[in-house]
Formats: C-alpha cells, structure tokens, sequence
C-alpha cells in the first residue's frame, strides 16, 4: 500500500467573483521512502494541492476527494486531529527561511517547541535532539547555534534550521515547497546534496514542489506536470524528460535553457568604431548606519574597480550569486546610487566630468528594465501613462501627439495593444508587465539598456519570450545590453560576453562560448557545475562535489583572494595576494593559478 | 490643419486619455452605494446648515420666555424643543453645523495641506534635510497647544479663524509624521526608481508617484482627523477660547446638553444625532474614497 494516496483532489476558493477552481482533480500515489516532484509554473497549482493535505489551506478555500495517508482519510479530518499530524508524521519545508523561522526566538526555543508539543519532551532533552540534528543537516558548531538568533544565520544556513525541525519527529512525509528557490546556486546545490543524504538517512517520503526541472530531474523519482490545477503528465522522471508525451511538458521543456548543450551561440557583436558604454575603475561603496554616536560610519564596499565595455548591438551579461555587487554595479553605472571612484563613458562622453547636464541627456540614453515586473510600475498609472512618463522628461522637443503616437507604437511593438493599453499594472500577467517595463525603458530611444534580474521573476515559458522580445529589439534598434543575472543557462542564452562576479569583484571576462565551454576561474567552474540540467541522465552522471560555505561578509572581505576562503585549489598565495584581471589564453582571469588548473583541451 | 486637430482628437479618443487617476476614481466612487449616500447625506446636513438659519422666522440667539426648556412640538413650531434660556434648538443646532463644518474642514485642509507636503518632502529627499525638518515636527510638537492658543489670543484678540489656524498647525504635525513613514518606504519601490532612472524631475516624483500612492493611510487618517477636529473646537469653546455665546457649534451643544440631560434630554439628542451623522457619513466617504483611488480595488 502507498504511504500517501491521492485521489480526485480538488480545492475551491470562493471569492467575491466566483468560485476559482485552484486544483481539479488530482491523482497521485506516493510510496515510502519515494520523492515526487510537482513542477508547474506560478498559479498551476502545486502549491495548493500540498497545503489543501495539511489542512492549511486560507479561510475561503475547500477541498474535496480523497488523500489517505498511512491509511487514514486527511481530507475533512478535524482540525484537531490534523494537528497531530503535521509536523509529526507529515513535516513541510517552506521557501523562505527567513519568514518560516520566528525573528524573536532563539533558534533552540523553536525547534524544541516542536519536540514538547508533539513528543511532551522536557526542554533539556528536546535541546538535546535539536542539537543533534542541527548536525545532522551539518551545521558547524551545532551546540551553540542552539543559542543563536534566525538573523545570525546566512540564508543556506536558516534553511538547514528550517530541514532540521521539519525532521525532529522522523516524520515518514516532508514537504518541501520551493526550499531552494530563496538561495544561490552554490548553495542550493549543498542543500539538495544535504537533502539527498538525509532521504537516505531518514527514510522519508518527500513531495517536491519547484519550478525548476532541473532540479526535478537531479533528485525526484517521479514528477507531476501541472497546469491550471490539472495533472498534465504523470511518470517516472526518465520516461517523462525521455518521451514527453503531453504537449504542455515539451513546451516547458524546449522553453529551459540548457547549460550543457550549445544552444544557438550568439553571433559577435558588430565591429563599432567606438563603444557604447565604457565603465573604468569603478569603486561602490556604501556607509551603513554608525554602531554609536561617535563611532565612525562602517564602509561596505560593494563594487572594486569595475570596468567593462560594450559595444552598440552587443549584450554583455553580468553573473554571480546574491550580495556580488551586481545591481550595485549597475544602479552605480546608471546613476541611481553614487559610484565613489571611476569613470563612466557613455557614447564617447565622460559622465563624471561633464556634470548634470551629462547625466540629464545619459537618461535618455541609458535606461533600465527591473527585476520585479509589477512592484516596478506605479500601481496608479496605466500602460500608456507609464511609457509616455519619461518621453515627457527626455524628450520635451516632441509635441503631445507624436509622444503619444510613439508611446502607441513602442507599446504594440513589445505585443500590447487595443484596450490593453488603458489597463493598469494589477490587470496584467507578470509577462505583460515586464513587457511594460521594455516599453518603458525603450521609450526615450536610449543606446544602453540595463536590464536588472529582468526575467528572474517569470515563469520559464514566459522567461523565454521575454528574452525572445529582448534579443528581437536590440538587433532592430542595434541596443547595448547589460544584461544582469543569476542564472547562467539564460545569460549564456543571451550574452555575447559574460563577466562573472564574487564580493563585488570580477573574476572572469570572455567570451560566452570561452566561458562556459572553458571555463578558467574555479569561481566560474563550481558556479556552472551547481547549475542543475534538466536531464535526468546527465544530472545522475554529474559527480557532485558542491562549493562549499557561503560567500564571505563584504563588510570584512578576505585579504587576498575573495574566492580563496572557499577555493579547492587556493594557495598560501592565495590568500595573501589579491589577483589581478589578466589574460589567460582568450579570456580575461582574475586568479594566480589559472594556467594550472585550467581544464585540458580546447 | 482641421483634418490633423480632429486625428488627434480621434487618436486621443482612441487612446482613451479620458482614463486618468481622477476620472476613474470618480468612475468608482459613484458605484460605490455607501460613499454616495454618505455623500448625499453629508450634503443635506451642510445645505442645511447653510440656508436653515436664514430660513427660520427666528434667530439662533431670540429667546422666547414663554418656552423655556420645552420639548420638541409642532405645535409651538420648536421643532428640536428649546433651551433653559428659551433658545430655538433647531436653529442653533443649524447655526452651530456652521462652524463645526467649517472647522472640521479649514482645520483638516490645513493640515492635510502641510503634512502632506512637507512630510513628503522630508521623506524624499531624507539624509539631513529629513533630520532638521523633523526634529523642527518634534520642536513643534512640544509646544503646549493650549498656550499656543492663549498666546495667539493675545496677540490678535478673540477670532473664530484664529481656531481654525490653531487646530490646524497642531494637527499637520501628526500628518507629516505619517506621511514622512509612508514615503520613506515608498521611495524605495522599484516604480520610484524607475522614474529616476527615466530622468522624471523630483517634484514631478512626489507629485506623480509618491503622493497618489499615500492616499491609503492619509485618507484614513483625514476620517479621524475630521471628528477629533470637532471636539477639539468644543474643548476650546468650553475654556471659553473658542466660539463665544450666544454664537455656538455642536461641540458646545452636546456639552450644554449633557449638563441638563436629566431634565431636556432632546438638548443633547439633537445636536449629538447632527455630528454623529456627519461623523459616520465622513467614514464611508473615506473609506469609498481610498478604494475608489485603489485600481488594484476596483473592478475593472
């Protein structure tokens, strides 16, 4: 008999306009010690299926069918009962670690409330079992971190907290609802190393909801395709990525990017005579608040010596985990934050010299798409009000009707049209509002356009249109891209040169084809290596030795190296010796053993 | 040349420039069942209040010694009832309307004009601007308002307006502090940035972006302002600083009405019933008010 059985599952919501049907009719069977993977994109309704087997779902929502699990019926059990079971026999992981952990307790005092509730265990003896599994799930120094605050920790490490307790009470189900999505690549890849090791250990069931196929095919047994709230394929992993058999599955497939296969290689940028935007030296640095009244402003330096350039139709991608100084890079170069050092030349004018006139016309020449598609329209302002907004401040010398006339045309290239136009932010799909957002940014005709995370937020189909749209208009208009993110398979899609960043500094520049067929930093290497592939054979292939530990504070950086603290190849020379950017074979390295360690052949 | 005014005409026809934040908030406020009742209330109670007196074959100050403290009747054409001085209830009522209307409006006008600009501002702009503006909101703050009053009587001798600029420099110093908190995490939003970046001039900012998305907290907070506006005036009418007899305003009505409860109970039930309508019905405006200003909130 499966450990958890589903049938004909379906959750309602009624809300004022009707009654939304979120899931409709799911079935599945989970066998002990299996993992599933639910994949679906935002509103498929993965989420809800789980939380509706909890008894979790919001006030307004019902469920109905049938979900036995270790032979009792969890659909319309009392709440009392539920109570029970969750977190005991059934334990669920949330996305972020940072909302599921309370900030006002000790990390202790939380994961042991679990232990007294559900085991009546006194306080010293369930200290005693959290402090074992916290180095279970390998957190150094367990028995103290026992006495820490969920602020202390670093995100992978919150996560690690968040696994420990959803195990305290061996339960046989864990639910895991996008646990990686919040964290890095290197570190996402430590939790699922971590997570793996564990299944073993524990004999737990797990149901793994993600977006991500290529963690799907890394790590589940079976997979659950879903799409507006119905099952659309259902099968072991290998037969579903082998033989696709529902057209929704192929489509969600071919639409990732994959880092393994040469997808169509960009061709180089056109030969300009001079490039459109240069950046020099540029140093970010910020004044965090001060300790004490007199105690000097700490410094956090975001960016060291930047420097790239890019020529008019070329797009050069930006990559590195969380906190690498990436947006800082770019909100320095397009003035929203002040770069403390270093020269910024846009289309042959120094910024920094010319004053504020300079910047004044760099505004219609250099623009910026943002990460999150709806927090960056103003939700008062409609489609059109919201691209004509900087015609108006770039382009006084247009009368109202041409601006009108070309706010129309720029909004119909970027696939918006008719009524649509007229529709405020809220009544779009988060595809729409990035088209917005590209809109905007083109509006003023600018030569330079940053696009910051711009597809981050989007669901994989709708990622690969946007950077469909994205690639289309700058061959027409001939646009320098910046193109700024964390997930290489897109940026390699896109870029024609890639420079990869750690702690505010660049460690690799080249080429997109150099960098990711031959790759020359270890930073570079362990980045793609993390990356998982949705393949399950490959992903099974991979040998798996994550990076370990998580990027150091900016605020004390270490003395030589940034990457030498988590570097496998790191010397003592390393660690003393800031390496410069330099060449090495065609590509530009910052690291002193780049030549030995460099991957053979090519 | 009238080919080309009547294309963009149809152009903007087309566009649908008729679509701005005002016109569709009006668009929504008129669904709106409760607020458009309220408002028709509140406009009744006003028209009222305005016409009622000149209206009246009697004056709000004629005492009529042959009614002292009668109850309200047709008969005597006290509609309201009377006074201990023989004062006709229902044109005093109307009369004190006058005043505590215009209090509740001038005095939140004032403020809402001030606090919304000047914390708007401050949060905006922020580093050391922010600091010496609000440190000079603290200053201000610590200001005893009675002696604020006195000192302005003195000054400038008894005058009703001079309440009005009183309750009204007090009260935009909380406004400015709420707005101040709001902006300040506004600001950081990515659509204010984007602007920014777009090179859209700061005025134009606040004015565009900041101040259409405060409109959540600052019209609740006008709600309550409203009503503590009108009996901060009947405070002061009762020190003797306010409004002086036999002129009146609902705050000093409801105040003589609850002394002589026991006896003419319709002296306070009258007066009580106008500001408690006029109270309700500002909270259903508002509340129509912030919706209606919501796209996210309205229907499409």
């Amino acid at each position: 008999m499966p450990l958890l059985s589903v049938r004909d599952l379906r959750v309602d919501f009624s809300t004022p306009d009707g009654v939304v049907e979120a899931v409709r009719g799911i079935d599945f069977n989970l066998d002990a010690a299996c993992t599933l993977g639910i994949v679906g994109e935002s509103g498929s309704g993965k989420s809800q299926t789980v939380l509706s087997l909890m008894g979790l779902l919001a006030d307004n929502g019902r469920s109905s069918g049938s979900a036995r699990f270790e032979g009792r019926e969890l659909i319309g059990m009392p709440d009392g009962e539920l109570r029970g079971i969750r977190g005991n026999r059934i334990a669920m992981i949330f996305q972020d670690p940072m909302t599921s952990l309370n900030p006002y307790l000790r990390i202790g005092v939380q994961m042991a409330q679990v232990l007294e509730l559900h085991e009546g265990l006194g306080r010293r003896e369930a200290l005693r079992r959290c402090g074992e599994l916290l180095e279970a799930v390998r957190i150094p120094d367990a028995g103290k971190r026992l006495d820490s605050w969920p602020h202390e920790l670093s995100g992978g490490m919150r996560q690690r907290v968040t696994i420990a307790t959803a195990l305290l009470c061996k339960p046989s189900l864990l639910i895991a609802d996008e646990p990686t999505t919040a964290l890095d690549v290197t570190v996402q890849a430590q939790i699922l190393a971590l997570m793996r090791e564990l299944r073993r250990d524990f004999q737990a069931a797990i149901i793994f909801i993600t977006h991500d196929l290529g963690i799907v095919a890394g790590f589940c047994d079976d997979v659950l395709v879903m799409q507006d709230g119905e099952c659309r394929e259902r099968g072991s992993v290998e037969s579903v990525y082998a033989r696709p058999a529902h057209p929704y599955t192929r489509r969600l497939l071919s639409a990732v990017p994959r880092l393994d296969q040469d997808v169509r290689s960009r061709a180089q940028g056109r030969a300009a005579l001079r490039p459109a935007l240069e950046v020099d030296g540029l140093d970010v640095v910020y004044s965090l608040k001060r300790p004490g009244m007199f105690a000097p402003a700490p410094r956090l330096k975001a960016v060291s010596s930047g420097a790239f350039m890019i020529a008019p139709g070329e797009t050069l991608g930006v990559v590195g985990e969380s906190g690498c100084g990436k947006s800082s890079l770019a909100r320095a170069v397009i003035g929203l934050v002040p770069a403390s050092a270093g020269r910024i030349t846009l289309l042959g004018r120094d910024l920094g010299e010319a004053g504020k006139s300079a910047w004044k016309d760099a505004r219609r020449n250099m623009q910026m798409v943002f990460q999150d598609p709806l927090a960056s329209l103003n939700p008062r302002m409609t489609a059109r009000q919201i691209v004509a907004e900087p015609l108006g401040a770039c382009r006084p010398d247009l009368s109202r009707g041409e601006r009108e006339e070309r706010v129309v045309r720029i909004l119909n290239r970027v696939g918006l049209a008719g009524g649509q136009l007229d529709r405020y932010p809220h009544e779009f799909s988060g595809g729409q509002c990035q088209r917005i957002g590209i809109a905007r940014a083109l509006a003023p005709g600018p030569a330079v356009v940053i696009c910051d995370e711009a597809v981050s937020a989007l669901d994989v189909s709708i990622r690969a249109q946007i950077v469909d749209l994205l690639m289309e208009l700058q061959d027409e208009l001939g646009l320098a891209l910046v193109f700024i993110a964390h997930d290489l398979a897109v940026v390699r899609q896109i870029s024609h040169r890639v420079v990869v960043m750690y702690l505010g500094r660049a460690m690799e520049i080249a080429h997109s084809e150099h960098l990711y067929g031959r790759p020359m930093h270890p930073y570079t290497r362990a980045l793609i290596e993390a990356a998982p592939i949705p393949d399950p054979e490959v992903e099974r292939a991979r040998k798996r030795e994550p990076l370990q530990g998580e990027p150091p504070s900016p605020l004390n950086p270490p003395a030589g190296c940034a990457f030498s603290a988590r570097c496998s190849f790191a010397i003592d020379r390393c660690r003393r010796e800031m390496p410069e950017l330099r060449a090495v074979s065609r590509s530009m390295v910052a690291c002193h053993r780049a030549e030995e360690i460099a991957p053979s052949g090519a | 040349m009238r080919k080309t005014r009547r294309n963009r005409a149809a152009i903007r026809q087309a566009a649908g420039a008729g679509r701005g934040l005002w016109s569709d908030a009006w668009r929504a406020l008129r669904r709106n069942r409760a607020a458009m009742t309220a408002a028709a209330i509140l406009a009744v109670v006003a028209a009222l209040c305005v016409f009622g007196p000149l209206l009246s074959p009697v004056a709000f100050d004629y005492l009529d010694w042959d009614h002292v403290s009668v109850p309200p009747s047709l008969e005597t054409w006290h509609l309201f009832g009377t006074d201990d001085l023989g004062r006709d209830l229902f044109v005093r009522t109307l009369a004190g309307g006058r005043i505590s209307l215009m209090v509740g409006l001038v005095a939140t006008a004032v403020s809402l004009l001030i606090g919304i600009s000047y914390g708007a501002l401050a949060g905006y702009v922020g580093g050391r601007t922010d600091q010496v503006m609000m440190r000079i909101v603290d200053i201000l703050y610590a200001m005893p308002f009675m002696f604020l009053v006195i000192l302005l009587m003195v000054l400038f001798g008894r005058n009703i307006a001079l309440i009005f600029v009183a309750i009204g420099a007090i009260n935009w110093l909380d406004m400015a502090r709420i707005v101040r908190g709001q902006t300040l995490s506004i600001k950081r939003r990515e659509f204010v940035e984007a602007a920014q970046t777009a090179g859209v001039s700061t005025p134009r900012i606040i004015r565009r972006h900041i101040v259409p998305n405060l409109f959540g907290v600052v019209v609740v907070y006008v709600t309550l302002t409203i009503p503590q506006v009108i009996l901060v005036e009947s405070f002061l009418s009762f020190l003797g600083l306010g409004v002086q007899e036999p002129m009146t305003s609902w705050g000093a009505l409801v105040n003589e009405g609850a002394k002589a409860l026991e006896n003419a109970p319709w002296t306070l039930v009258f007066p009580a019933g106008f500001l408690a309508a006029t109270l309700f019905c500002c909270n259903f405006i508002g509340d129509g008010l912030r919706d209606a200003l919501d796209p996210r909130d309205r229907s499409a």
